[in-house]
């Protein structure tokens, strides 16, 4: 068997929560629980995990507007995840940030970012760091294929190449930047060649296919690691819902949609693949279901009980560390 | 209270240093202090890759000149021309163990990277609940006289002074340079730290030994009780001249120098005018929702009754920066506009001078 045990019941309970997460917080909105406007990666959460399962606490990324999968993936906790998302004190950033700015350092997650393109210059920072004080530890921007045609984006990925800098960059491309599709944003015939046009190896992979695009960012991860510099890997998804929650995706076939979940869903491909290989049987996967909906349905009633920010206490404060 | 008292006597040895010089120094000795100090921007060595000399620059206004032989490339970092990436790798780094000094040569350059500033760095602290610090330094260069054109001579430090998380710094001799961007190094916030082109060459007596100036503490480069003058970055030169001139005659101007335009110094310009009665703020940039204007509406929120005159202020017309030196020279403000001022307000009002 080519991956322990132990790796692939993380891989499969940390997808699971990505998917139970991102449902639950479609009804939760739909609920009137959650504030302002949501974006979920539901249907991307193989990428997720197979670029942040093998990364430390040290090791930092950087995400987008739909990014509650990667900081799941990378250790944040569900819990004040969802106390974040309803804007409670309590919540990771205190309430003060919300789904599009969910952010905790000491998981190595420089934040999710609502502004698309906003991520890779400052996981070159990351990047910098690390390579500037010797820790070997890598960067790790999450791209969409919206994001691969902002000019912060070019000049993040030249930059890396001059700087050598240890930044994997992963683009999940879904098809759709917003409410356009990828194949009439990005000019190239193929964003993984104009990938490559930077100076860095770059690869596209099935995005849907957790070991594909796992065995793929392990190259890239140990690549940047030894110093070789940075990595572009596209990996290939679908995003079930739309741009945000309560999108009407008029845009798109209806057929497609409706398909998503039948045919292009990465963890039924992930549970087949693995109760056939015999590398898990179907029970300790529906066991971790059972677990992960509980989980789930415990960080919501206790977002909903959490407490409200006081803004007597807390609009003004940590604006400035000194001031 | 913040303390107004001017500079803080500093013990030791001193050198007649320039501008350029002073801050060179002190990024030379924080570089020195600590290892997680880098600097990066285009060309704060230079040569990066061209096979003639190295450091060929120094930055374009040699200010960072000599500390890439001393420190290597890996410390004074050539990058690209990627002003958005520069800020971003700064603001990335900082949040990661670095404290870097980034460099946007001429400060219009905001545009390109003002993403970068104002949506990131500015916002981390506040957005992730306080568990973010950003040690972060942006220097760049600011105002015009140099015939520099439109998108070289800006004076934005009113852009980012409205920016919430960003501290704004604006020395206006050598001394006040040193210090402050020794503080601007140590401090844990994001600092813009904003150089006026045309004073890089002005010298003063300058401590050898580092030190730091507190950020929203105003300097009194001259004492006074007729008419207070808000100066900052250049136009404290042309306060002076008219601080000098008037004292002949026998008026006394209180010059205030902010010195840091985020922190401002709130009660030093509020006393002082409790004292003379009288405004007038010079800012070189554009007058709306400007510095000037913006100082003007704190004094006359909560300094109204002690006014003796309407407050005047001082500012460049609402023009780009012109090119033809003619036009440059008019769209200035200079020692001459700010005297017409100060002359109207001290005759103004129901006790006029």
């Amino acid at each position: 068997m080519p991956y322990s045990t132990e790796f692939l019941l993380t891989a499969y309970r940390t997808m699971k929560t990505i998917r139970e997460f991102e449902e639950r917080c479609v009804k939760e909105f739909e609920g009137g629980n959650i504030p302002g406007f949501t974006h979920v990666s539901n249907g991307q959460e193989a990428i997720a995990v197979a670029a942040c399962i093998d990364l430390s606490d040290k090791d930092i990324i950087g995400s987008t507007h739909r990014g509650h999968g990667h900081c799941i993936a990378k250790g944040c906790d569900v819990g004040g995840m969802m106390k974040e998302i309803m804007g409670r004190a309590t919540g990771l950033c205190k309430g003060k940030g919300g789904s599009m700015h969910i952010a905790d350092i000491d998981k190595g997650m420089l934040g999710a970012n609502a502004i698309v393109g906003g991520g890779p210059p400052l996981v070159n920072g990351a990047a910098l760091a690390a390579k500037t004080l010797g820790t070997k530890n890598v960067a790790l921007s999450f791209n969409g294929d919206g994001s691969a045609n902002q000019g912060t984006v070019f000049e993040a990925m030249n930059m890396a190449v001059v700087l050598k800098l240890p930044h994997i960059f992963v683009y999940e491309n879904n098809g759709y930047a917003e409410g356009t599709a990828a194949n009439y944003g990005v000019g190239a015939t193929s964003l993984t060649e104009r990938n490559a046009g930077f100076g860095m190896p770059a690869e596209c992979v099935d995005g849907l296919d957790f070991f594909a695009t796992y065995e793929a960012l392990k190259i890239a991860t140990e690549h940047a690691r030894n110093g070789g510099g940075p990595t572009a890997i596209e990996a290939m998804c679908v995003r079930f819902d739309g741009h945000f929650i309560g999108d009407p995706q008029l845009y798109r076939p209806k057929d497609e949609i409706k398909n998503a979940r039948k045919t292009q869903d990465c963890l039924k491909i992930f549970r087949e693949r693995v109760i056939t290989e015999g590398w898990l049987k179907a029970a300790v996967m529906d066991a971790i279901d059972s677990e992960v909906m509980v989980a789930i349905e415990t960080a919501v009633v206790d977002a909903l009980a959490a407490p409200h920010p006081d803004p007597a206490t807390d609009l003004m404060s940590d604006v400035y560390c000194s001031y | 209270m913040t303390n107004h008292s001017n500079n803080p006597t500093i013990g030791g040895k001193t050198s007649m240093k320039t501008i350029r010089e002073a801050i060179n120094d002190a990024l030379r000795e924080e570089m020195r202090r600590d290892p997680t100090v880098i600097i990066l921007g285009e060309e704060v060595s230079g040569g990066a890759g061209c096979g003639g000399q190295d450091d060929a620059y120094g930055g374009v206004f040699g200010v960072t000149k000599g500390l890439m032989p001393e420190f290597g490339r890996e410390r004074v970092i050539d990058t690209p021309i990627s002003e958005a990436a520069i800020i971003g790798a700064a603001a990335g780094a900082a949040n990661n163990g670095l404290r870097p000094v980034a460099e946007l040569m001429f400060f219009d350059f905001i545009g390109v990277s003002f993403d970068q500033i104002f949506n990131q760095a500015a916002k981390f602290r506040y957005m992730f609940g306080g568990k973010s610090k950003t040690p972060m330094v942006i220097r760049g260069t600011v105002g015009g006289g140099w015939r520099a054109g439109a998108q070289h001579s800006s004076m934005l430090h009113s852009i980012v002074t409205h920016v919430a998380g960003l501290k704004v710094v604006m020395p206006a001799n050598a001394y006040d340079a040193k210090g402050l961007m020794v503080q601007a190094i140590r401090d844990d916030d994001p600092v813009i730290f904003l150089e006026h082109k045309v004073m890089y060459d002005i010298a003063c007596e300058v401590p050898d030994e580092q030190y730091c100036i507190p950020f929203g503490e105003a300097s009194f480069p001259r004492q006074g009780n007729d008419v207070t003058i808000v100066a900052i970055s250049n136009m404290v030169t042309h306060a002076l001249t008219v601080a000098d001139i008037l004292a002949k005659e026998g008026i006394g101007c209180d010059v205030i120098d902010p010195r840091t335009v985020s922190p401002l110094d709130h009660e030093a310009i509020l006393e002082s005018v409790a004292v003379t009665g009288r405004l007038v703020i010079i800012d070189e940039g554009n007058p709306r929702c400007g510095l000037a204007s913006d100082i003007a509406g704190i004094v006359a929120e909560h300094g109204f009754y002690s006014l003796k005159a309407p407050i005047r202020t001082v500012t460049a017309p609402h023009t780009p920066v012109p090119f033809a030196p003619e036009l440059e020279d008019a769209y200035l403000p200079n020692a001459e506009k700010l005297m017409v001022a100060v002359r109207e307000v001290l005759a103004a009002g129901p006790s006029g001078a």
